[in-house]
């Protein structure tokens, strides 16, 4: 065993050190490896970030009604007797002025102009009340102030003022066919929030002619598990039949589309690009094992086994994989990890994101590059332990 | 003449081209003794480099036995066959077939890794096998670094190292002047001399065959013997 180990490592010495005269090869794997890595991550880490950002949006004990099948906010719709019959629900948490806790809001869609692209992008505008506030948690006025009732100002999350134009404290815009005011800028804990535009629910119901009608109410529970007697309370009553689902619950599922999607795009362009750098990995190594066939063929006529010959052989496509994973790791990071980006959301509204680089998605990366170094060493490997012993004794 | 070290008998050989199989040499008998230094010659395919590769144990006869040292080794496995070669045989190439990342002590040093021996008593067989080929000075020197009669010397130094019972040299100065042929020669003539190892040396030089004990001419699949220094 230890002559084993010791043939091994002299083998594996050997290999490693005749890697400068087959630099150029060495680099464009290490390099292909680092792309195809690099690609993936990138991939993954805007998947991890949208997921993040949506999945942490919302409340465990904030209850929100919509209507039955509508899927999204915007599609719903419900009535201002239906909003009045969830404030009677038992399992809602009161106010300090003794009322339900609950938000009734509106929910449309505007243009946002991107200051990346200069290009439209849907924004969302929320009509709400002075409760939305209280009922959800964690959300903080950073600038300014909260609009006030019955007038054309808005609030804007800090993602929309960061990515889009027009949306400064103090500017004045045209949002749907209104000119409004910017007063504030909130922050809401990195959430989908932050990527909204809050205005007066009044207002909103005005210009879009929706009467009293809202399209959610959202209620915070007295805990998360009152969630059933409210879904209870729904399908009991015949006038309202809604939709119950926690607030977390709803974000979940909307986050779960894009993610996929992204994640679907990304695992199939990274595992061409793996295609391209096994290419390269094999190229790499079966000319590593050609240009040593004869030192290779004169080890074994020593007296060496195919062993050290194969693990020699792999231990290098291993390490240069390795080496592009790390590389690739590392530029991925370093020029991804914390940007925003935004995308489009399941309300076809953009949702502000950032990258987000984690440990489990760097081991997913230099794994795959493993996968690639493996790949790549093993058949020159096989042509290695198998090279013919005639080989010591042509001529050069 | 001592006992007998290597005895062929009944050996043929033959390689496939295509789909034609050709012979190289049939019903060849040979009898190479304890301390005996034979060259061996003959033109261009008369098989001479294939004779010091079933020697070697580096390729298999199509037919006949090989003994070695009174035991048969046509029939070993692979890894057998390795390990005879590290046990009994020391090559020497004519291109010397260094490894040209390693300084000419850890080239030494390889066939002593398939031995049971410690990195101690590995230095100071390496030492000593460098000694006797002139080369103490130069352990620390990659091949790129020396002449090709100094790369030749390593070879030779690595052929004794593990002391194996049989050198096979294939054009060992194929590569070199006439000067530094000489002196490989001389080297390998010393081994034979003083510390009687076996050698058979392929050559096509009737100069490098006069350091020979005997020459034996190869040719049509038959052996004659010639003297070259009568």
């Amino acid at each position: 065993m230890a002559r084993t180990l010791a043939q091994i490592n002299a083998v594996t010495s050997m290999n490693l050190r005749s890697i400068p005269s087959r630099l150029w090869t060495s680099i464009s794997t290490v390099v292909a490896v680092g792309i195809a890595t690099g690609v993936l991550l990138s991939f993954l880490a805007m998947s991890n970030g949208f997921r993040s950002t949506v999945k942490g949006t919302g409340s465990p004990d904030v209850a929100i009604f919509l209507r039955k099948g509508g899927g999204g906010e915007l599609n719903s719709i419900i009535t201002r007797e239906q909003v009045q019959l969830i404030e009677e629900a038992k399992g809602i948490a009161k106010g300090p002025d003794g009322k339900a806790l609950l938000s009734a809001e509106m929910y449309s869609v505007v243009d946002g102009i991107k200051k990346s692209s200069g290009t439209k992008a849907n924004l969302p505008l929320r009509g709400v009340g002075p409760n939305a506030v209280n009922v959800r948690r964690g959300i903080k006025i950073s600038a300014g102030r909260m609009f006030q009732s019955g007038t054309a100002e808005l609030v804007v999350g800090r993602a929309v003022s960061k990515q889009f134009k027009g949306f400064e404290l103090g500017r004045t815009i045209r949002l749907a066919s209104q000119n409004w005011k910017v007063v504030g800028e909130f922050e809401a804990g990195g959430s989908v929030f932050e990527s909204e535009i809050w205005s007066d629910i009044a207002m909103l119901q005005g210009l879009y002619r929706r009467g009293s009608s809202v399209q959610t109410v959202r209620a915070r529970m007295e805990d998360p598990n009152r969630l059933k007697e409210l879904l209870a309370f729904s399908d009991a009553d015949p006038r309202l039949k809604l939709d119950v689902k926690a607030e977390t619950e709803f974000y979940a599922n909307q986050s779960r589309g894009i993610s996929d999607l992204i994640l679907y795009l990304g695992w199939p362009l990274a595992i061409a690009m793996s295609f391209g750098a096994l290419a390269g990995a094999l190229n790499t190594m079966y000319a590593s094992v050609d240009a040593r066939m004869r030192e290779i063929a004169t080890m074994r006529a020593i007296g060496f086994g195919g062993l050290p010959a194969f693990v020699g052989t792999m231990t290098e496509s291993l390490l240069l994989s390795a080496i592009g994973g790390v590389v690739g790791t590392l530029f991925a990071y370093l020029l991804f990890d914390g940007i925003s980006a935004s995308t489009l959301g399941s309300n076809f509204t953009q949702v502000v994101f950032s990258f987000k680089f984690t440990p489990e998605l760097v081991v997913q990366g230099v794994f795959l590059s493993l996968i690639i170094g493996f790949a790549g060493g093993v058949f020159p490997a096989w042509r290695a332990a198998r090279v013919p012993l005639l080989a010591a004794f042509r001529e050069q | 003449m001592s006992e007998a070290l290597i005895v062929l008998k009944g050996i043929g050989k033959r390689y496939k081209r295509g789909k034609q199989s050709v012979p190289i040499f049939e019903h060849l008998d040979m009898t190479i003794p304890r301390q005996d230094f034979a060259a061996i010659m003959g033109p261009s395919g008369s098989g001479k480099t294939t004779l010091l590769n079933l020697l070697g144990g580096i390729d298999r006869p199509s037919e006949g036995t090989i003994n070695f040292d009174g035991k048969r080794m046509d029939n070993l496995s692979e890894n057998q066959l390795a390990a005879f070669r590290a046990a009994n045989i020391g090559f020497i190439f004519q291109f010397y077939n260094l490894m040209p990342m390693l300084s000419a002590a850890q080239n030494v040093e390889l066939p002593l890794l398939l031995t049971k021996l410690g990195p101690r008593a590995r230095r100071e067989r390496v030492k000593t096998a460098l000694a006797v080929v002139g080369l103490s000075d130069r352990a620390r020197h990659k091949p790129s670094e020396l002449s090709g009669g100094q790369q030749q010397r390593v070879a030779i130094a690595r052929a004794i190292v593990s002391d194996p019972k049989l050198l096979l040299c294939d054009e060992p100065t194929g590569d070199l002047d006439r000067e530094t042929a000489g002196e490989i020669l001389g080297m390998l003539q010393t081994l034979n001399r003083d510390l009687g190892k076996t050698i058979v040396m392929v050559t096509h030089d009737p100069e490098a065959a006069r350091f020979a004990k005997r020459t034996l001419h190869l040719d049509k699949g038959r052996f004659s013997e010639k003297d070259l220094n009568a």
